[in-house]
């Protein structure tokens, strides 16, 4: 059995792979040299694995593409995979998100997108169809965008029903409950220190992950602020004591063991950087209502930060975590983060990892 | 219309830096639209979906900027040459 890395850099894509049981890696790239890797996905439901990236080719635009041999060949939609229909006068700023939905559902790929819209693919990706509940709701045209671009960047849809419930920077949670077609804001209880009163919607949240046990069970990774729901998004409390910092951009649950969950905390607002220059994953085995740093292995000295997406699980029964830098290091740990080796370093910023296991 | 591409979209013209293009009509998005017919992934490098120049992509009517004229919207005297350049960015 083979474990694969997927890592999506400023300037192309690495692949990485373990034959050992996650113990060591050999590294595999650059693929797609010299183009934004922002979203990246390894759909495992097919035949061949398919990775598939969205990327930014420089001067020339964004674009999804995808490889059906671990990136021996790479191929785009002629027409492009995502397209704007005329009547919106929009354009394709950014691949932000993509998203294999469940093997029930083989071909559903979902797509969070810059400027704010949600995209749903029935063919693997090859070409998706524009949510025109999520874009023509009332509150899209006061979304605003945060530093990095207003975009949907978290997209989880749920296992046993039609629920999907998206994140935004800014903007918040949105949560459909019949298929992608309605939405409401579900942002009840988590903050906003950048507005003067907390409001219905417009909250900076950087990401959301679902807990094992329960997919209405989530927990959020905010611009300030660490928060779980328990009933789907309809309320949130702070889970945030114990951690050194509440800011920081991505928040991983484990597939397979319910309550635990893992953040890597940021001294902010203007620093953006690991508390002392420690680099650390601090992980919750209680849903939020205690956290234990570990990481050994992870760098002291270490003056970057982790971006929304370059963190991720795996599905071993003993949950594998991967983190990458924005100075272009990636660790991974085979122990729920316990231990991490290194993967690679010197690489571009890491903007996105994800992980699977290939038979 | 003769059109000029950098090397790097030389691929998506089929390995070629320089194509003869017949407008579908006398405008630079007449002829990108001719473009896309042929070539459709080579246009959206060059525009977006909504049909304006991407932002780091300049196109040059007989050596005179776009931009700096109609955009798209720029006519096409017969035998015009149309060159696409990349601009100076990114890091």
């Amino acid at each position: 059995m083979t474990d694969l890395l997927a890592i999506g850099t400023r300037k192309g894509l690495w692949l990485a792979r373990s034959e050992d049981g996650r113990r060591s890696w050999t590294l595999d790239g650059p693929h797609l040299l010299s183009q934004e890797v922002a979203a990246v996905s390894i759909d495992t439901r097919r035949a061949s694995p398919r990775v598939l990236a969205g990327v930014q080719y420089g001067h020339w635009g964004p674009s999804v593409t995808w490889s059906d041999d671990l990136g021996g060949s790479w191929h785009e939609t002629d027409s492009g995979a995502i397209r704007f229909p005329a009547d919106t006068g929009a354009a394709l700023g950014r691949v932000w998100q993509l998203r294999p939905d469940t093997a029930a559902r083989p071909d559903v790929v979902w797509a969070g997108c810059e400027p704010q819209s949600l995209w749903r693919s029935t063919d693997g990706g090859c070409s998706f169809t524009l949510v025109r509940g999520l874009w023509d709701h009332p509150h899209r045209p006061t979304w605003e965008p945060g530093a990095g671009g207003g975009a949907v960047h978290t997209v989880l849809p749920d296992p046993d029903t039609g629920r999907v419930t998206v994140a935004m920077s800014t903007g918040g949670v949105y949560v459909s409950d019949d298929g992608a077609t309605g939405w409401r804001p579900h942002n009840r209880g988590i903050s906003a220190v950048f507005l003067p009163e907390p409001p219905e919607y417009g909250q900076c949240v950087h990401k959301v992950a679902a807990d094992a046990g329960d997919p209405r069970r989530m927990y959020a990774q905010n611009h300030f602020g660490v928060f779980r729901t328990d009933d789907g998004g309809a309320s949130w409390i702070s889970i945030a004591d114990g951690l050194p910092a509440d800011f920081g951009f991505p928040v991983a649950a484990s597939p397979s063991t319910p309550g635990t969950a893992w953040v890597v905390p940021l001294v902010a607002d203007v620093q953006r950087v690991p508390p002392d220059g420690r680099l650390r994953v601090h992980r919750t085995r209680d849903a939020g209502s205690s956290w234990t740093e570990v990481g050994e292995g992870l760098p002291d000295g270490s003056w970057t930060a982790v971006l929304r997406d370059a963190f991720c699980t795996d599905d071993h029964e003993r949950t594998g975590l991967y983190l990458g830098t924005r100075d272009g290091c990636v660790y991974a740990s085979a122990d729920e983060g316990d231990t991490f080796t290194t993967v690679a370093e010197h690489l571009p910023d890491v903007l996105v990892v994800r992980a699977a296991r290939l038979p | 219309m003769q059109l000029v591409l950098p090397g790097s979209l030389a691929d998506l013209a089929g390995g070629v830096r320089e194509l003869d293009v017949e407008p579908a009509g006398a405008t630079v998005a007449g002829l990108l639209d001719a473009l896309a017919a042929r070539h459709p992934v080579l246009e959206r490098r060059i525009r977006d979906e909504a049909g304006a120049l991407r932002r780091f992509v300049n196109v040059y009517v007989d050596g005179e900027d776009v931009r700096w004229q109609g955009g798209p919207a720029t006519p096409l005297r017969d035998g015009a040459v149309v060159q696409v350049l990349p601009s100076v960015a990114g890091g």
